[in-house]
């Protein structure tokens, strides 16, 4: 089991649902957000390309963040989900530097937070809350050790990238051109 | 290297990897609204209650999710909803701030004077407000009789006030949905198949091959259902042509991007005409048998060749002739699409009327991947007495003038309550029900001077804004998460009906649209037509007539019903349209009588003053109105709007990204505040972008306390502040409004001189 999101850039939009939906199915507090919106624009005018890349924690196979925790708040869960066990964070932002996707806030009650890949939906058998409400459904979640899950067959069948990928963390997200 | 945190890493990676954030985070920062007792609310662990979104025009069925404490947790799209198929959008997703928002209108407010003559507004109890109602709307009608009081509405709380002032005695009312949006559009396609297209529109998308965008922004404008839509077209490979001045999202998903010199496109529409009848790319058959003055337009075209639009629109001969094949090779299954804010350049209806014209060569209307023939679950109307007939209505109004207003005019509403007009049809008192004309209707100057000239205003709305500064009273109303309004009857594939029933009581003193208009309606006399105390006994006689309940509706939300007529056209089939000759209307016989050109012509719209950019103002996904920006969440996602300006202009004004400007128009009003810049090559060397709705000053003071939208108070330019050449279309009486014109300031206009 080794969960993972394609996501293709193709049909997105960039209109924030993921983002809105995250906001609100985590209690994620005003002025703070665990995923995003990048539009990337190539070309002059009237000779462009555009797309948006919705971005959040890749929760990487190297995981960076994880290494750097002196407390062991930081840690992956069964299906390669990583987590941050708040209780024992003491929020001293190694993480924070150490993630290249700057993925991870300081959340104002004093620990660190970020995606969870909505684990807590995940184990009901739902989509990550970002990925159920996309009007484009440009969002995929599932299971990647699995080569006939959904998400196994579009990242074999389609050209894709990850972000950063130099930075050798081995990200789980995947971006469908 | 010092400490990263976002903002930063954003100035990097816009240098490097030219990348731009498009939901920043936030500076304003408050705490989650809702209790941590239960961190996570799974829908399956929930209690549910339908609702009918309000917080754009598509009216996407969900159900609002509530906790053990009875608080909202979210608000999440009905499975079965043809409108949004399960799925909001942002706005839907984000609702829930508009009950939340802690910056709402929450008791009746009464304007006061104090000695020293100055108004502010004081608290009140609803009796003692609806007792200044009814004196204001009697004394109106005393002086002036009933009609010279108007009702401006929007949404679906508008129909309790139409009701209301219906009873009464007043047919003076109006939309700015109507004249500040879609109403060109319903009358070139009323002209030209007998029949509009209401919303949504019936574009048949999911089937189409190939789909034609004109300045219509799927995507950034999130037509729930319609976005769905395009992305299966995406999904099979389908062809989009998108034609605009911007480099828009959809123009990026797009199989080809013209990018149009804004103000032509008719021209542009009239080669491809011109290829698609010469080069034989148009269905025959279907011209020949539902089709009036093909020859006519045949020969009309013939002058609007590719060569000639080319100089006109900027884009080459050879795209067009491209792009016209394109559409043909789909034909049937090409749409061009209506649009829907389709006041432009004051020949609006001229434009629509030429995409019905391609649509119908192309033999789309009432065709698989064409134009769908929808169907609607007639519910009865409430039983009550006749309504009292008015002297004179808005029809009186603007119906003289134009043949196709085919509902109220709200600019021309206003125009009669200016102070120089002396006509019959004078406009003395103003009721506002969820609309602020302020952002709405342009050229703010004249409206203000409108407002002013009122001896009577009512607001009612969710939300302080502009508008409310005007009001003699201002009436708090409820949220639609809050508020059971009529039952959403859409016209789509499936007949169908949707509840929107209150899922909480409402907030503070705030009541719904229907106890609000009831209870002036009784104070009015008007008891017969209110044989009822609770909506609720209305709408569950209704759904028994068709043979559902409310409770029933209750627990389904959407309730889908059997179609009792084909859905497309079938072989051959005999179909009589309802124009004059029963045919689709190629040359519109009723446009020839009524003196209006009877094919669409071209004619020049004038170009950009010297020193001067192009105006270009839009959507952006994550808000609809002024009304939304407040919202906390939606507002959380753009808090601030960006002037868009391309790099050639950027070099020559000397501007840097987020660097603090000011707009000036031609007629020298410069903007209230200031904006920042956004340098990006998705807009024209020659034109500037703005997000629509920003720019709020809807300050007012409520016993000596200021009230206002906070989060998005002063945040940006307001395009309708400089929207100052207004358009109007002669057919409709609509306002085309993008031929409008600003100059960028770099130094504070409003800077105080200093003194050494």
């Amino acid at each position: 089991m080794r969960y993972g999101m394609a996501i293709e850039v193709n049909k997105c939009v960039g209109c924030a649902d993921c983002v809105v939906a995250c906001q609100i199915e985590n209690n994620v507090p005003m002025g703070y957000s665990r995923d995003w919106i990048m539009e990337h624009v190539t070309g002059t005018y009237p000779v462009l390309n555009m797309h948006f890349e919705s971005q959040r924690c890749n929760h990487c196979d190297d995981t960076p963040c994880v290494r750097t925790c002196p407390t062991g708040a930081s840690h992956v869960i069964e299906g390669g989900i990583v987590k941050v066990a708040q209780d024992d964070c003491i929020g001293c932002g190694a993480c924070i530097e150490a993630c290249p996707y700057d993925a991870r806030y300081f959340h104002p009650d004093g620990y660190v937070d970020k995606c969870t890949f909505c684990d807590h939906r995940v184990e009901e058998g739902l989509d990550p809350a970002c990925v159920s409400v996309c009007p484009t459904t440009c969002m995929h979640f599932g299971d990647l050790d699995n080569p006939d899950s959904e998400i196994s067959k579009l990242i074999n069948s389609r050209e894709n990238f990850t972000l950063i990928p130099e930075a050798g963390t081995a990200p789980q997200i995947f971006y469908l051109k | 290297m010092g400490k990263l945190n976002r903002r930063d890493f954003i100035k990097i990676s816009g240098g490097a990897a030219a990348g731009a954030m498009v939901t920043p985070p936030l500076t304003n920062i408050f705490q989650s609204f809702v209790s941590k007792k239960e961190k996570h609310l799974l829908e399956g662990e929930a209690t549910k209650v339908s609702t009918v979104c309000e917080v754009c025009f598509w009216n996407c069925a969900g159900w609002v999710y509530k906790d053990r404490e009875n608080n909202i947790r979210k608000v999440i799209g009905n499975d079965i909803d043809p409108h949004c198929n399960g799925r909001l959008c942002p706005r839907g997703t984000g609702g829930l701030g508009m009950y939340y928002d802690n910056d709402r209108l929450k008791t009746p407010l009464i304007r006061v004077k104090s000695k020293d003559g100055k108004q502010s507004f004081r608290k009140a109890t609803w009796d003692e407000a609806l007792d200044v109602i009814e004196k204001g709307m009697k004394n109106i009608e005393k002086k002036y009789g009933k009609e010279s009081m108007a009702l401006l509405f929007h949404g679906k709380t508008g129909p309790h006030f139409e009701h209301l002032f219906k009873a009464w005695g007043s047919d003076t009312m109006g939309e700015p949905a109507g004249a500040q949006c879609l109403i060109t559009r319903e009358a070139g396609f009323i002209a030209t198949y007998g029949s509009g297209l209401g919303s949504p529109e019936p574009t048949d998308i999911t089937n189409a091959d190939c789909l034609v965008l004109l300045g219509h922004h799927i995507g950034e404008n999130m037509h729930n259902g319609h976005v769905q839509d395009v992305s299966t077209l995406i999904d099979r490979g389908g062809t989009i042509i998108t034609v605009d001045p911007r480099f828009s999202t959809m123009a990026a998903h797009s199989t080809s991007w013209l990018p149009i010199k804004p103000g032509t496109d008719i021209a542009l529409l009239l080669a491809w005409m011109n290829v698609i009848i010469n080069e034989e790319l148009y269905d025959r058959d279907y011209v020949a048998k539902y089709t009036y003055g093909f020859e006519e337009l045949k020969q009309h075209v013939q002058k609007y060749s590719p060569e000639w639009a080319a100089g006109i629109t900027t884009i080459p001969a050879g795209d067009i002739y491209k792009s016209a094949r394109q559409m043909g090779g789909g034909s049937p299954r090409t749409i061009v699409h209506p649009g829907r804010h389709t006041a432009w350049y004051g020949d609006d209806t001229q434009r629509t009327r030429a995409i019905a014209i391609l649509n119908a060569l192309l033999g789309a209307w009432g065709r698989k991947g064409g134009f769908y023939f929808t169907e609607k679950v007639k519910l009865p109307k409430e039983v009550h007495p006749p309504f009292p007939k008015p002297k004179w209505t808005w029809k009186n109004i603007s119906k003289e003038k134009h043949k196709m207003a085919i509902m109220g005019i709200t600019n021309e509403i206003m125009d009669n309550g200016l102070p120089e007009y002396k006509g019959p049809y004078k406009v003395k008192g103003m009721f506002f029900t969820a609309t602020n004309p302020i952002q709405s209707i342009p050229d703010e100057d004249k409206i203000k001077r409108i407002l002013e000239n009122q001896e009577f205003i009512v607001v009612v709305d969710t939300m302080p804004s502009e508008i409310t500064g005007y009001a003699d009273v201002v009436l708090p109303e409820a949220t639609y998460l809050e508020r059971l309004d009529h039952i959403r009857t859409s016209h789509h594939k499936s007949p169908n009906i949707a509840l929107r029933y209150p899922a909480v009581k409402p907030r503070w003193e705030s009541k719904p649209g229907w106890w609000i208009a009831r209870e002036i309606g009784l104070r009015l006399g008007l008891k017969d037509f209110y044989e009822w105390e609770d909506f609720e006994e209305v709408l569950d006689w209704q759904l028994k007539q068709v043979g559902s309940s409310m409770e029933e509706m209750k627990k389904l939300g959407v309730k889908h019903f059997p179609r009792k007529t084909p859905i497309y056209l079938k072989k051959d089939e005999d179909y009589w349209f309802n124009t004059n000759t029963g045919k689709i209307e190629l040359y519109s016989t009723d446009f020839a009588e009524w003196g209006y050109d009877p094919m669409p012509t071209y004619k020049p719209h004038g170009d950009i003053p010297a020193g001067y950019l192009r105006l270009i103002y839009g959507r952006i996904p994550m808000h609809t109105f002024g009304r939304t920006l407040n919202n906390p969440y939606l507002n959380e996602l753009k808090n601030e709007p960006k002037l868009w300006v391309n790099p050639k202009v950027a070099r020559i004004y000397g501007l840097n990204n987020e660097q603090e400007v000011w707009l000036q128009n031609p007629k020298g009003k410069i903007s209230s505040f200031s904006i920042k810049v956004r340098i990006t090559e998705r807009i024209r060397h020659n034109s500037v972008f703005l997000p629509h709705g920003f720019g709020n000053k809807g300050r007012i003071f409520v016993d000596g306390k200021v009230q206002e939208m906070h989060l998005t108070y002063g945040r940006g330019i307001s395009d309708a502040e400089m929207i100052s050449n207004v358009l109007i279309d002669p057919e409709t009486g609509g306002t085309g409004m993008k031929n409008n014109f600003v100059k960028i300031l770099t130094d504070n206009p409003y800077k105080k001189e200093t003194t050494s």
